[in-house]
């Protein structure tokens, strides 16, 4: 490869020779061991530009959520003109690119299906255009319509009956990180060029199935990442060498995933792990002297804002699974190498500072590579801001490392991917409560009165014998993940056909790994079930078809939440049994299956499809959250909570184990200082027990209930919470999810 | 000899009861009366489910990851000094596991008469830190508050300064029941005497645990008694000199 200019003063070789990102990090970054002191406020710039972009942010809201829309263009990575926050103050912006020519305009994507595109239009009262309906009916299939094609009556049974929910078959899969820092470190040309080398050596002598498949998905690859060149230059840029700054480096990687975000309004869009990355430059910059700490701190800042203002055209019914329009522009922060070093940078500072400098946000979701060897005035600083804005997640570092190594991202709310390398197909996830009250019922769904399930024989005496119940279910559990992997394998094969994500593949080694990522809803339910069975006695109740509708249990019975290792020991069970039965299945393109125990805010709706379950939760309450324990269950605090989730083994559920926790600031310490070190006490004690994710909130019940209250406060314009695997701002939240939100368990002591 | 104990319950999250992440035992059994007592459920001697210091140890050392230097275990209630054998037994186990203990305490079964003492002086082998809560200096208004004089607390106080045992002074403010600036520079004085105060707390008085004196069909007297203002808060922190 040649050696380039702009490589001036970097070290090391094999990121030279080969596409390396990783390597490169490796061989440049300067650790940061200090505290939070050296970092810079707003520039007059960023005030200016981010109270532009609150007015816009009030008017979309005041417009019903969305301030404007394209109807008749079909977003692609050169559809737009080039757009800016405010085009009277285009010169402030020090990082441009907008999805559309205006500022929170979305885009029209028919790719994932024409109707969904239509839908989104009309909700928000606009009417899109006869022609584009007319080709993507008649003359361009789409990904919904093939899925819809290709479905058994079996699967549109399960999905209609909601025993596996929110899968990506109306709306684009997402969780495809690009390494958009490819961009800034070699530039486009030479990375054409690879890709060009790797379509060459593609299929030599053979010509099956899977060879030609790749060969057109690498001349997609190639053509996307010309088409990112012609965009820049629509902005000005030239990004065909690599970035010779700081500046250019995050406008090339930014102009990456804005190609990305262009093309795909996948369910997560990750921007990846930039922080260390961005820092090499920064600090090359700062050591040069041309540039100021304000002047880095600016750069992020403007970067971030462009994070904040993503957006797609949804519909109404992928609103209610994922409400308070999230993108997961998820951004990973921190992290330890695999030598052991810490790999946390002034820039790592930098984007908490953004949630200081500009507020609170959901977006970017800023998550936290926990280790508790992490530097103590990082881990405090952290802790800081989650006190203050409720806005970060962590994740467990020491865990994902094993797995990932230590370039890997979030590629979704909470799972890892390793940067450039891989890329997973998401699964959304299946209702293992329901698969209970199927067994019981030998297949039949309570809420339709169908036989969905196979009729196998249902239970028929008084009282749930406990061998009797975990026989059926375990035979129900492996047809549920039968049909499940079956529905997933065709739902990935018909958007890889229709819906290719060629600018983020562009950014991965074309010898891609793949991850099948199934999930699980309803978890704590059917441990506490499962534990009232076999612990207390449970009567069924049935209608006059003989269903059992609802449960009657009397007598105490150990709960998932409490340390207590009765019931946690069925959690652990079922997670393994799950994921041994998922793994039995055949995944499409040879797939790594996975699984996870997160449910976003999907919770809400999937307990309304749920009938009454043995534990007490009855007919249409929300499930408790990913791996959360039920409402009211937990009995002994806190800790006894976060110790029985730790408990759950994430090598079984690599795709991540949700949980979020909501502390009083007044149970967490007397004042800021004593709340940081018992929340990084918390923190270390959880992740050093091998636990996966925790959402930190912040707050009490009473500022809930006031901004949901009195949403149209100033102080809650930008009041972000932290559900299941993402931030969210609360007034954005339906109604139903509001009260959700309240009544889970504030951990405050008396 | 093994003792049992009635136990309330135990809350794997205490950040207020003494320093660092705790795990906080309430023990059942008080004899005072407090009108604003917020775990009235833990009077009766009588409650609560019975559990041995071993099974408590155990339960609490699956927390040790949380603590660091600071953290460790309080023992509260009711007033855990009413089951002084027990309370001995579960702290010397601590110790020997080597946890950080606390005891919570009103002050209100300490007494100079030799058997007590000796018992106590047992118990103080094994306490690292006392949180003693100091409810009123002015005794009539104590009883008031408690039902109780506050004789055999301040006799406790100036007790543990003898024996220099580290304590946190914590004063709970009710408005109209314990928010005198008179009773409160009393207070302040009192403590200078004391050698061994490590810390002054004001806790605001709240009214959280109201709704289980309905629970249990009692009066509550303080219905109509709000949480005190910040101005008052403030003031009492200034004259107990934990603010300047």
């Amino acid at each position: 490869m040649k050696k380039f200019e702009q490589w001036h003063g970097f070290k090391g070789v094999k990121w030279t020779e080969e596409i390396d990102t990783r390597d490169f990090i490796q061989n440049n970054y300067t650790p940061y061991d200090g505290d939070e002191s050296f970092l810079e406020g707003p520039t007059e710039a960023t005030n200016k530009l981010w109270s532009r972009l609150m007015e816009l942010q009030k008017e979309e809201r005041a417009k019903g959520g969305v301030l404007d829309m394209d109807t008749d263009i079909v977003s692609t990575i050169t559809s737009h003109e080039p757009g800016y926050i405010d085009g009277d103050m285009k010169e402030l912006e020090r990082i441009v690119g907008l999805q559309t020519d205006k500022p929170l305009k979305r885009a029209f994507m028919p790719f994932g299906g024409i109707k969904m595109a239509e839908e989104a239009c009309r909700t928000y009262g606009y009417e899109p255009s006869p022609l584009l309906h007319k080709i993507f009916t008649d003359y361009h299939k789409t990904h919904n319509q093939g899925v819809f094609d290709a479905y058994t009556p079996e699967m549109r049974a399960v999905r209609k009956n909601k025993i596996i929910t929110g899968l990506p078959d109306t709306y684009g899969r997402g969780r495809i990180v690009g390494d958009y820092r490819r961009i800034a470190l070699y530039g486009i040309d030479v990375l054409v060029e690879k890709k060009e080398e790797d379509l060459h050596f593609c299929g030599n002598g053979k010509m099956r199935d899977d060879v030609i498949r790749q060969r057109e998905e690498i001349s997609m690859q190639i053509k996307a990442l010309k088409e990112m060149k012609v965009m820049a230059e629509s902005y000005g840029y030239d990004i065909s060498k690599p970035a010779a700054n700081a500046k250019e480096a995050c406008q090339w990687l930014y102009f990456g995933y804005l190609a990305a975000i262009k093309t795909q309004n996948g369910a997560a869009m990750s921007v990846g792990r930039i922080s260390t990355f961005l820092d090499i430059y920064i600090q090359r910059d700062l050591d040069n002297k041309t540039i100021s700490e304000s002047e880095a701190q600016e750069l992020i800042d403007h970067m971030v804002m462009k994070f904040r203002m993503v957006k797609f055209a949804r519909i109404p019914s992928y609103n209610e699974l994922f409400s308070g329009d999230p993108v997961w522009a998820t951004l990973s922060i921190a992290g330890k190498g695999l030598n052991g070093k810490h790999m946390v940078t002034k820039n790592d500072f930098r984007f908490l500072r953004t949630l200081e400098n500009m507020g609170p946000s959901p977006e970017p979701n800023l998550t936290v590579l926990y280790s508790s060897e992490l530097p103590e005035n990082f881990k405090r600083y952290a802790a800081a801001i989650s006190v203050r804005t409720s806005s970060i997640q962590y994740e467990n570092d020491d865990v994902m490392r094993v797995e990932w190594g230590d370039d890997y991202a979030i590629c979704c709310c909470v799972s890892a991917t390793e940067t450039g390398k891989e890329m997973q197909f998401f699964g959304a996830r299946a209702n293992l409560a329901k698969c209970l009250l199927y067994a019981i019922n030998g297949g039949i769904e309570v809420k339709t009165g169908q036989q969905v399930g196979p009729k196998f024989v249902p239970v028929t005496s008084e009282y749930l014998d406990y061998d009797e119940v975990m026989q059926k279910y375990d035979e129900m559990m492996s047809w549920l993940a039968s049909v499940y992997v079956h529905t997933l394998n065709l739902i990935h094969y018909m958007h890889d056909k229709y819906n290719y994500e060629a600018a983020e593949m562009a950014l991965i080694d074309t010898n891609v790994r793949r991850t099948f990522a199934t999930g699980i809803a309803g978890f704590s339910h059917v441990v506490d079930s499962l534990s009232a069975i076999k612990y207390a006695k449970v009567r069924t109740i049935r209608d006059e078809n003989g269903l059992v509708v609802d449960f009657e249990t009397t007598g105490d019975f150990p709960r998932y939440g409490n340390d207590d290792d009765r019931a946690d020991e069925i959690a652990v069970w079922l997670l393994k049994t799950f994921l041994r039965k998922i793994k039995q299945c055949h995944t499409y393109r040879n797939s790594e299956a996975t699984t996870s125990i997160l449910t976003i805010t999907s919770n809400v709706v999937y307990g309304k499809a749920t009938a009454s379950l043995p534990d007490g939760r009855k007919d249409g309450e929300p499930l408790a959250p990913g791996a959360n324990p039920s409402y009211g269950a937990e009995k002994n605090g806190l800790l006894a909570s976060l110790n029985s989730v730790a408990k759950l083994p994430y090598e079984y559920a690599l795709d991540g184990i949700s949980n979020t926790q909501t502390l009083n600031p007044d149970a967490l310490g007397h004042n800021e200082n004593e709340q940081v070190t018992n929340l990084v006490n918390i923190l270390d004690g959880y992740f050093n027990q091998g636990a996966h994710h925790l959402n930190v909130n912040v707050f009490g019940k009473e500022k809930l209930i006031d901004a949901m209250e009195h949403p149209e406060k100033e102080e809650y314009a930008n009041f972000t919470i932290r559900v299941s695997g993402y931030a969210v701002k609360f007034i954005d939240l339906t109604h139903e999810q509001q009260l959700d939100v309240i009544s889970r368990t504030c951990h405050e002591t008396m | 000899m093994s003792h049992t104990a009635r136990i309330h319950s135990v809350e794997s999250f205490g950040a207020a009861d003494g320093p660092g992440v705790r795990y906080v035992i309430f023990l059942q059994g008080c004899s005072m009366r407090c009108k604003y007592c917020h775990n009235p459920d833990t009077w009766d001697l009588n409650g609560g489910e019975e559990m041995s210091a071993g099974q408590l140890i155990e339960k609490a050392l699956r927390y040790k990851a949380y603590w660091k230097a600071d953290g460790g275990i309080t023992v509260s209630g009711g007033e855990p000094l009413l089951q002084i054998d027990f309370l001995t037994e579960l702290l010397k186990l601590a110790k020997e596991n080597n946890i950080n203990t606390a005891i919570d305490t009103s002050g209100i079964v300490f007494s100079q008469q030799k058997d007590f003492l000796k018992k106590f002086d047992t118990l103080m082998k094994y306490t690292d830190l006392i949180l003693l809560d100091i409810k009123e200096m002015d005794s009539k208004r104590h009883k008031i508050i408690t039902g109780h004089d506050n004789h055999n607390v301040l006799e406790m106080a100036k007790y543990l300064s003898q024996i220099n045992k580290p304590v946190w002074i914590r004063h709970v403010l009710v408005p109209e029941y314990s928010d005198f600036d008179d009773d409160l520079k009393q207070l302040s004085e009192f403590i200078e005497k004391l050698d061994n105060v490590k810390k002054v707390e004001v806790l605001p008085y709240h009214s959280l645990g109201a709704f289980k004196w309905k629970t249990l069909g009692m009066p509550y007297d303080l219905e109509n008694i709000s949480p005190p203002e910040k101005g008052r808060i403030e003031n009492a922190e200034r004259i107990l000199k934990i603010r300047e």
